[in-house]
Order: C-alpha cells, then structure tokens, then sequence
C-alpha cells in the first residue's frame, strides 16, 4: 500500500470540467440529430377528448408527431426501478399536470417548440386531488422500499406513566431537485439497436427498464453516461420521457435528442413529497426517553407506491424501550415522488431532532447531553450492533469546535447590534444502504492502468477516488491511473445513489487491482516494485494484463444489514442563525458539522461532498418551497427565478470534519458513504437555533419571514 | 429556393477569435448558436429563462446570460466562452484555481461560474458597486462578500459554493494587490 487513500488530491477530471471539454449528455456529438420536444397537459385528471395536430404536422421542419394515437404500445414497467409505471401516450388518461400529450420531431430544436406549441388538446376533466394536508383522512398504507410500521415495546404503558410528555406536529414542504444539468436524452437505432446516451444515475438499470419498455433483451441496448451535471436523485429511476425518446427514435429512423425543459423538470420525474409528521415524545425527569412515536404522512401518486419515510430515523437513533414508526400516503394528482438527498432520514430527522430539542427546553436540558443521554450503543429496532459509531466524539469534537459552551440557552438572550443570534444544534443519521459492484483494473504498456466499471460520475468525485484506491493498492501514481465509466459495455455496476458508490464500486476496485497485483507478483516470481510493471509485461511480450473485481456486501444488498451488524453513518451539526430583530429574516450564519462515516478516501472531495450537503439542508430549512396551485392542480412556479435554491449569497462559513474511522465491517475498504449525510440535521440545527434567537418556534418547513413576525 | 433557406439567415460570430458563418433562423439564441451550430457545447443550458446563469459567457469582456440573447444581435462583436479561456493549453488563473479550490462537483455549473467570475472581476476593476458595497464611488474591497454577492446569478446546486468563493479569491487576489 502506497498510502494514496486519504490524500487531498484535486479532481482528475478538474481540468475538462474547468475547460468546457467534459461532454455531458447533451452534449454528445451525432451526425443526423433530430430533436424532440414534448406538448404536456395542462389539467391535473381527466381524459384527452380532442387533439389537433394539424398544423404541428405541416409546420417547417417536422419529421412526426407522437400522440396516444399513433404511439406504439410499449411493455408494462413497473416501479422500481421504472420511477413510475405510468406511461404517457398510451391511452387518453391524464392522472398528473405536465403529462406529455404529445412529443414532436423535428430538424431542429426551434422547430421542434414550435410546433408542439401548435399542438391543440381538448380535455374532459375530471375531479382532482392536490393538496395531501386536507385529505389526511384518505391516507392508506402501503409497502415501499421498507416495511410501513414498526413497533418496539409497549407505547402506551411506557408513555402513560411517564412524568414528561411532548407531541407535536411538523412539516416540510415539497420540494424539487432542480440539478443544474436538465433531464436529457439522445437515442439511435444501429442495425435494429438501440444507443442511448442518457442523463442517468444507473446505466445498466435504465437498460432494463428501457429495454423491458420496448421488448428488447438488455443486449439489445446501450446505455451511456459520462459525466452528469447533478441528479441528487431525480436521475436515479428510469422515467417515461427516456423510453419515449428511443421510442421516437426508432419512428423517425434517425437519432433523436430530447432535453427537457426547466418547467417539465418539474413534472417529469419525481420530486421530494412533503412530509406531515406527528412525533409523541415520554420520558423521565433525567431525560431518558421512555417511549418514543413517530408518524408520517406523505403524498404519493395515483399510478404507483413510492413512500417518502418522514419516520424512519426514529427506529435507529436514539435508545428508547417503546418505540413506533408509521408511514402512509395520500395519493394525489401529481407525479410519484422520489428520493431526494437526502431522503427518509433527511425528512424524518427534521421532526424528530426538533422534538428532541423541545423536549430539552422543557427539561431545562442542554441539547447535546440530552442526546448523550439516550445515546444508541446498538439499533433499538433491529437489536444489533452498529459496524461502528462515533457519535459521541463528533458531538464533543462538534461542540468544542462551534464554542457550544458560551450557550446562553434563554431565547432572544444573544444579540449583536439588531441581530438576534441563535445557536442550534441536531444529530445526524443516513443508513449505509450497499450495493455489489464489478470493475476491471488492467495494466497497459507503459505502466499506466485503467479501471473500468459501469458506475457514474455525478460530481461526488469517482474519476478521482477510483484511481486513488486503485494507486493505493498497485504502488502507482494515481495520476497514472483512469477511469472510464458510465457504459453498459463495461463491467456491471449500481445506481450512484444511496451514497453507496465509494463503498460498492471502490471496493470492487479494491479486489481487482488486488487480484492484479497478485498475479504480477507470480509473473515476476516475487515481489515487484511498481516501476518494473512495465518491463514485466515487455519481457512477456504482453499488451496489457487485467484482474475483474467484484464485491458483494454480506446481508441483503440495498440495505445497511448484514446478519452481525447494522451499518449507519453518523453525524453532529451546529448552527449560527442571526435574524434581523426588526425584519425578521432568518439567515444561516456559520454551520459545523463532525461526521462519524468511515474511512475517508479524499479529504478535499469529501469536504465539498459535506459541505453541498449542509447547503441542501440550508435550503431545506429556509428556502425550497415548491408551490400548489390549487384551483388548476399545478405547480405556481416551474423555474429557478421563483422556486429558490441556495445562492452564494446564502452560504456562509461552513466547515465539515470526520473524526478517524475505518469501518471493515461495512466494507473492505473501511469506507462508508457520504453523498446524503451532510445533508441530514441541518435543518432541524437551524429551526432549533431560530428558536433559540426568537422564541418562536417554527414547526413547518421553510421557515420564511412571515412565520417569524 | 428551398423551404429551410427561406426559413434561416447567415450569422457570423466571431468566438474565440474565429470566425464562424452559421445558417441559422433568427429566433435561435445565441446559446443555442454555440452549442447546436457552432458545436461549442462547454456553454450550458440550465434553465433556458435567463435564471441560473449556466450559458455565461462574455461578449467583448462583458458577461452575458446567452440563452436570454439572440444569436443575430452578436455579429461583429468577441464572444469568448469557456473554451477560449486557456491560452496554449495554459489555464486561466481561475481555471486552476478552481481546480485547487474545488470550486465545484458536478462541473456543470463551471463553465457558467467561471466566465462569470472573469466578467465579475472586470466590473469591479471597473469600480463598479454592488448591493453590499459599503461605497457608491469609493475604493470598494475586494471580500468574499462581495464576491458572494457578485456571482450570485450563478447558480450551483452541488453547493460548491464554499470552493468557489475560495477559487475566485485566491486567483485574483494577486491582481487586486498590485
Ligand atoms: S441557461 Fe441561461 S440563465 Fe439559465
Ligand atoms: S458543480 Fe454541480 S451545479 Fe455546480
């Protein structure tokens, strides 16, 4: 080992990202590109009565015209891994605003608007749903990825006999993940196959679902992903507009590019559905939690059963002998939601971290210590140990570092000139979902190496991390090692989500590179100094020399479970919130978080990694708010000038440590993930120090001027 | 003449210090100019609305948001985007500051983030103020607070922000001081 993990190497792929010359999807150069652009509907529930499309047909430039009328029929998909198994332009149903109704073909991208604008629909509406908050009373259960309830221990006897009692309820709005880079796709057919190059999180998942969507087999199809200009979920399913593409593709016999604009973003894949959470809190005088409930409701869609889990930190975080989580959706009028970074925890830690802090209120408790209190040594739900937890040091590291000591825990008692200052703090907790993964690691004449592996790059930092694992193990400068990635021609790989790729595919690079150094060892009959790689292969006349790795995590894959251990990372976040004692708005001032989430390959990526995640927590708590119309059952605003997201502006001294952990158990790497814990907590810090500032405490999510006047 | 002669104008941009004759209808933004004519595609489309400044790029040192602007409105003048930024194979300052600085993750924002800086930087030579300059015609400071100010129009939802404050300091720090 060369001890290339751990080192704060700029990005590899620095230079093309600063140049322009990275090519993100649409960027992709084809000769004979046609484009396409859909019409959508504009009534949330009804049927397609009446559609002209006359003069779309015959404006200049149109090659086709695709409406439910003369789309082929495609195959049943199902979610997952389709987002949703809904598929527009298959009958005259509209179950959401935004539905494509038609899609149109044309040579150029102008032509194509145009003329779908020329597009003419009649509808028969139909009654509508859009606001799940005034239909609690039609919630349903249903299974998600995790089981809808669980119960530990007896809630009631626990909590009657209880001297301190707290409930209350909490909100976080919907919200959308606007990645800078929109949704984009380019399809074309070669002999009777199908290229795609796809703005996907997972190359070989949108193969399946693509190919299932057109009775192909997988082989059939290709799928391409080089660079992602951010996705934070919203590319992870496969959603109707990629099929559609292909499908439009193969209708006009020539390579077809369909980039979706910034307002169908909005309803083309899923967003982050509000929560309503209700928390019931018992526990002792010395802050021993005694029972604990957690219950969400959530919107979900009419075609399908994705869950937003507003409760799920509860079964993990704290000890407590009575313990309940329940989850259930309404459905609604409106596409299926999906995850968010970061999702169940990053929702369901906001209710319970703010509870938690009222309960320290009423307790006359410090935060922190109340969290030490009832500090978990192993799951309270599934019984296990942790693979490994540093919680406790990421609090005290945490609390020293923000100077939590000079804390005047009395509302409104801080101040500087007409701020009023608030310190607030909250935990942090995202479940350590794996994934297997396979990769190649190859020695090329001249002594550099390739990786190859299916995985994605979508700004967490793969093209630089990989080499460094792959650096570490062969003795090579990672500057001599590359990547290549994002096709389904290479070595299989999962979805970048879940944070879980540094884990998965790192630790395939691990074996692989392993495997090569092995077989290099025998070749030279002993050991072999990195810069004899070269001349070995020379002397045995060999091109190259290759080595497939594959891991594959103990336990059910896609959860943090194996038969010893449960696997989380963990985190403790401290805010500074000044607001203006006259105008009253709330801005985030400093931000500190220490994380407990294994072994850290890059501290520079990985510092960005926690940093882009408190901002999402930032615009969580103060910002991100997407709008219900409710008379037309659509969204106000589909744009970046009215749906905020965090400016430079908003963004403060953020500072993220780790404290020193190599987690084996989770994987042979130590590592853990990252990509969604930094995201986690933020929000429940601020509205907890926005407390602490104002004496007003704000239960719903974002928390805007007006709530504090 | 044909259907799509009638329809299309020539327009000849000068980017990057080379010419470059396009076909093109009227009605195509000067966005769509570079990446779908010109096949300069390190300019990014972010929102098409004129709100998150991905397309950034500058006209005769100018920063402009080029999906807000009509391709037809640009002859004559210098368009440089961020493929024109390196010189020989040399990095901008701020390109390799970005580098250093991790100015961002996803790179998709970056193009967009670093002409605007360039852009940025000139108007406060310029002394231009902003709405958190403490002086209207004074000698303004070049903090981070003013640059989180002057690129804010330049939207990062990685949230690379901490980096790419850092970057824009450090890379023209040295020019301020001089
Ligand atoms: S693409 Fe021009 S400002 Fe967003
Ligand atoms: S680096 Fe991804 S949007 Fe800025």
């Amino acid at each position: 080992m060369s001890n290339e993990i751990g080192k704060p190497l700029s990005r590899l792929d620095g230079r093309p990202k600063v140049t322009g010359a990275a090519r993100y999807t649409a960027d992709t150069p084809i000769e004979g590109l046609t484009y396409a652009v859909f019409a959508t509907s504009t009534i949330p529930h009804g049927r397609v009565t009446k559609l002209d499309v006359s003069k779309a047909e015959v404006a200049p430039g149109v090659l086709k015209v695709l409406t439910h009328l003369n789309t082929p029929k495609l195959k049943p998909i199902q979610h997952p891994p389709a987002g949703q198994s809904l598929m527009p332009l298959q009958d005259d149903r509209i179950l959401y605003e935004g539905q494509p109704v038609a899609l149109v073909v044309a040579d150029t991208w102008e032509r194509a608007r145009h003329a779908a604008d020329l597009v003419r629909v009649e509808y028969a509406r139909a009654p509508f749903l859009m606001d799940f908050t005034e239909h609690l009373d039609k919630a349903v259960t249903v299974k998600g990825f995790f089981e809808p309830d669980s119960k530990t221990g007896d809630f009631d006897r626990a909590f009657n006999s209880a001297p301190v009692k707290l409930k209350q309820n909490y909100h976080l709005a919907d919200r959308h993940h606007n990645a800078m880079e929109p949704h984009a796709t380019i399809a074309a057919w070669r002999r009777g196959k199908l290229d795609m190059y796809d703005t996907v999180q997972g190359v070989f998942v949108a193969r399946t679902v693509i190919a299932q969507a057109l009775g192909r087999k997988p082989a059939d199809v290709r799928v391409r992903s080089k660079y992602l200009g951010g996705g934070y979920g919203c590319k992870g399913f496969v959603w109707p507009h990629q099929i559609l593409a292909a499908v439009a593709a193969r209708e006009v016999r020539r390579p077809v590019k369909l980039v979706l604009t910034r307002a169908q973003d909005y309803t083309s894949h899923g967003y982050q559905a509000a929560t309503e959470q209700t928390v019931t809190l018992a526990a002792g005088r010395d802050g021993q939690l005694v029972a604990l409930r957690h219950e969400s409701v959530a919107p979900g869609s009419m075609s399908d059963d994705y869950v937003e889990y507003g409760a799920i930190a509860s079964r993990t975080m704290y000890a407590c002998p009575a313990l309940e989580t329940r989850h259930r959706i309404v459905r609604v009028n409106r596409g299926p939601g999906t995850p968010m970074r970061a999702p169940q925890e990053g929702p369901s830690m906001f209710g319970l971290e703010c509870a938690m802090d009222e309960l320290a209120v009423v307790l006359k408790m410090d935060p922190v210590e109340l969290r030490l209190k009832n500090y978990a040594e192993r799951d309270p739900t599934k019984g296990k140990p942790f693979s490994s937890k540093k919680l406790r040091e990421c609090y005290s590291e945490g609390a020293q570092r923000f100077g939590w000591e000079r804390r005047n825990p009395k509302p409104g008692s801080m101040r500087e000139g007409h701020d009023l200052i608030g310190w607030g703090m909250a935990s942090a907790l995202m479940e350590t979902y794996r994934f297997p993964a396979t990769a190649r690691v190859t020695l090329e004449r001249g002594g550099t190496v390739l990786i190859e592996s299916g995985t994605q790059e979508i700004g967490t930092g793969v093209y630089t991390i990989m080499p460094q694992i792959a650096a570490d193990v062969l003795g090579v400068a990672p500057e001599r090692v590359r990547l290549v990635l994002g096709d389904t021609t290479l070595p299989g790989a999962g979805m970048t989500a879940g944070s879980s790729t540094t884990m998965g595919v790192g630790s395939a690079v691990h074996d692989a590179a392993t495997k090569l150094k092995q077989k290099l060892t025998e070749m030279a009959g002993g050991p072999i100094a990195p810069d004899a790689y070269a001349d070995l292969l020379k002397r045995r006349r060999l091109e190259k020399l290759s080595a497939e790795g594959l891991w594959k995590p103990d336990g059910e894959a896609g959860t943090g479970e194996s038969k010893e251990w449960t696997m989380y990372t963990f985190g403790a976040v401290f805010v500074e919130v000044r607001v203006d004692e006259s105008l009253r708005v709330p801005r985030l001032a400093r931000c500190v978080g220490v994380y407990s989430a294994g072994r850290i390959i890059n501290p520079k990526t990985a510092r960005s990694q926690m940093t882009g995640g408190m901002i999402w927590g930032l615009g969580q708590a103060l910002l991100e708010h997407t709008e219900l119309e409710l008379n037309y059952g659509r969204y106000v605003a589909k744009d970046l000038a009215n749906y905020l997201v965090p400016v430079n502006a908003d963004v403060p001294d953020l500072e993220a440590y780790f404290v020193d952990e190599v987690d084996e158990h989770a994987s042979p790497i130590g590592a853990k993930g990252i990509g969604e814990l930094g995201a986690v907590g933020v929000s429940a810090a601020i509205a907890n120090a926005v407390y602490h500032a104002t004496g007003v405490r704000v239960r719903d999510l974002p928390i805007t001027v007006e709530k504090l006047l | 003449m044909n259907e799509n002669e009638r329809q299309t104008i020539s327009v000849n941009l000068k980017i990057n210090s080379v010419n470059h004759a396009l076909q093109i209808e009227p009605r195509v933004s000067l966005l769509d100019a570079l990446r779908e004519f010109a096949g300069l595609t390190g300019t990014k489309k972010g929102c098409n609305q004129g709100a998150c400044g991905a397309c950034t790029v500058l006209v005769d040192g100018t920063r402009i948001n080029s999906c807000f602007a009509l391709a037809v409105q640009y002859e004559g003048r210098d368009i440089t985007t961020i493929e024109g930024l390196a010189e020989d194979g040399e990095l901008h300052a701020l390109q390799s500051a970005f580098i250093e600085h991790d100015g961002f993750q996803c790179g998709y924002c970056t193009p967009g983030q670093i002409c605007s800086a360039v852009g940025m930087f000139k108007e406060f030579q310029r002394g231009l103020p902003s709405a958190v300059s403490e002086t209207m015609t004074g000698e303004i400071e070049f903090s981070d607070e003013e640059i989180k100010e002057r690129m804010s129009g330049n939207l990062c939802r990685c949230g690379a922000y901490v980096g790419i404050t850092e970057a824009i300091h450090e890379a023209f720090d040295a020019e301020v001081k001089r």
